[in-house]
């Protein structure tokens, strides 16, 4: 045998969105903390059922969009009125009327960027690997599987009494999964 | 998803109170009108300011209606299903449409006294205004307001018909032949109400033209749309109708709406603005020559402000379009807002210096109860929501994320 892995969670399947939400308020309810919920798709309710807050993704969106406007708005400012003042067709040297279509499309730009890239750093992506790979039934949950895992980090987390918890739930094929 | 929920409200108002609605709103239209009219014996000046004052309010009720119209075609043509409990609100919204139309009646006496080319020894000596002649002529007038008001009443009346013939038979071939007819109703939408705003509003100054007017209207009428509906869909669940309809994810909805009409809104008056002051041409400055100078210039900073950078911050956050008290709040602003917009693009006209007339409120407080009062007198006769649209039951187990 190679070397010891560590156990990284349970995990247990589920026939349908129905009885996956189902199975995720009791989970909730049970005072599990570090579990997690795997779909093809968003299942409505779910962020509810999973006592998930709100997420912290816009703030990071207001700061790219923030980030932009100041951006747009010295840049044009700096180039045009500071670092190299030329008068294009009789106008001003900055104005806040000319500065508006820059300053407006690089705060959506970067605020844009928060959200895609604050979504990918919050969700710690990409992840090249993920336990759950080496379980054989997984790869279904791109298609039509339902999962629910609850890691062994959790502190409430005990292999049997877990393990029958998730059974009762409803849950098949209630795995152990390695690290 | 193991929501399921179906329509369990009583879909009608309480007739006691639809009555004493309508019996306010008759009181308020009256006595605000008629306090208005007092206007007409204040001799040319005071003739001057009713008409003015009347077409401002006439311009805000009907922009309003237009968009309950809108929100209408919109929810047919895109197979819309989170609308369908505010879809009968919005059809009542323009059936108020035929009293808008009757409302237009002071505004063809006084042509005379608001519109600048119909005074014919003007056009006799204005080589512009002859070449707009063939256009901007008191009959071709007249007679585009006929076709403008005959085809939204026609529009308004047959989604309002068919949706209640569906409430007795739920019938699902109405909904399919409601949509058939929504991709040539956005058309005929979309072109009557530009050209209607370039006739009442855009040619009080009749050498000014911009060719995104009518999108201008059109942002500031949605935008009153869903703020009216949010405004009504809050009265109605506070007075315990529609209470399990009207889920709080709808009001979420309207809110985002509205909000994003907002910002609609400033892009696209901001891009009339910005080619305007970049092609500095003078037949297209002195438009806002006008709105910059004399005290005109603070509404216009009030506008920017008031329509666009403070509830842009204020309806931002979720938190807000879900709170009801801050939706009032932002709502209520914002149908001010679409107001003093509108006030900001007539009355310079008449007034080239800022000058507030206590008319100007009392028509659109009189107007907004005679609105009110006609929109409570369909609560009286028919269901405040279609209840029987396909639908309802995805729109009440809808919630926002």
């Amino acid at each position: 045998m190679a070397e010891m892995r560590k156990n990284w969670g349970l995990v247990a399947e589920f026939d349908n969105p129905g009885a996956l939400l189902e199975a995720a308020h009791k989970v909730q309810e049970a005072g599990y903390r570090k579990w997690e919920t795997w779909s093809p798709f968003p299942i409505h309710g779910m962020d509810d059922a999973q006592g998930l807050g709100g997420s912290k993704v816009p703030w990071i969106t207001l700061g790219g969009g923030l980030t932009g406007f100041t951006i747009g708005l010295t840049l044009q400012w700096w180039s045009g009125a500071v670092a190299y003042p030329l008068v294009i067709g009789g106008k001003p040297l900055f104005s806040w009327e000319f500065a508006v279509p820059v300053t407006f499309e690089l705060s959506i730009l970067l605020a844009a960027f928060g959200t895609v890239f604050g979504m990918f750093i919050l969700n710690k992506l990409p992840r090249p690997y993920h336990p759950l790979d080496k379980h054989p039934e997984f790869r279904g949950v791109t298609d039509d599987k339902f999962f629910l895992s609850i890691e062994v980090s959790d502190p409430k987390f005990d292999v049997h009494r877990s393990k029958a918890f998730l059974e009762e739930l409803g849950g098949r094929g209630v795995t152990l999964v390695e690290e | 998803m193991g929501h399921k929920k179906s329509f369990t409200d009583d879909p009608k108002v309480d007739p006691a109170l639809a009555e004493k609605l309508f019996k306010t709103g008759i009181g308020v239209g009256v006595v605000g009108l008629g306090i208005t009219a007092a206007t007409l014996a204040m001799g040319d000046d005071g003739r001057h300011q009713f008409f003015f004052s009347w077409l401002t309010a006439f311009t805000f009720f009907t922009t309003i209606a237009l968009g309950g119209l809108f929100f209408t075609i919109l929810h047919h043509l895109v197979r819309a299903s989170w609308s369908a409990g505010w879809r009968r609100t919005a059809e009542n919204l323009a059936g108020n449409l035929p009293l808008m139309a009757v409302l237009f009646i002071p505004i063809l006496i006084g042509l005379h006294d608001i519109y600048h080319w119909t005074h014919e020894d003007a056009v006799a000596t204005d080589t512009i205004l002859q070449w707009k002649e063939p256009y901007l002529n008191t009959n071709f007038f007249v007679a585009r307001a006929v076709v403008f008001f005959g085809l939204w009443i026609a529009m308004a009346m047959f989604f309002r018909r068919n949706s209640i013939k569906q409430d007795e038979s739920g019938d699902v071939a109405l909904t399919f032949r409601m949509r058939w007819w929504a991709p040539i109703c956005t058309l005929i939408f979309a072109l009557t109400l530009t050209f209607a705003h370039f006739d009442w509003v855009m040619s009080l100054d009749p050498h000014w033209f911009s060719t995104i007017f009518g999108l201008v209207i059109f942002a500031g009428a949605m935008m009153s749309c869903y703020a009216s509906l949010a405004l009504i869909g809050l009265w109605y669940t506070k007075n315990g109708i529609l209470e399990n309809t009207l889920s709080k994810g709808n009001l979420h909805d309207a809110a985002k709406m509205m909000f994003g009409f907002t910002v609609f809104w400033a892009y696209v008056s901001f891009s009339q603005y910005y080619l305007i002051w970049y092609g500095n041409i003078p037949e297209e400055t002195a438009w806002y020559y006008l709105r910059f100078n004399e005290g005109w210039g603070w509404v216009g900073v009030a506008v920017l402000f008031g329509h666009f950078m403070i509830p842009f911050w204020f309806l931002m956050s979720r938190h807000m379009k879900r709170n009801r008290t801050a939706l009032a709040i932002g709502a209520g602003w914002m149908l001010l807002m679409h107001f003093i917009d509108l006030y900001y693009m007539i009355m310079p006209t008449l007034h080239h210096h800022f000058a507030p007339h206590w008319a100007d409120l009392t028509a659109v407080l009189g107007m907004g109860g005679l609105f009110v009062a006609f929109f409570a007198r369909r609560l009286k006769t028919d269901a405040v929501v279609a209840y029987r649209d396909p639908q309802l039951d995805a729109s009440m187990r809808y919630d926002n994320v």
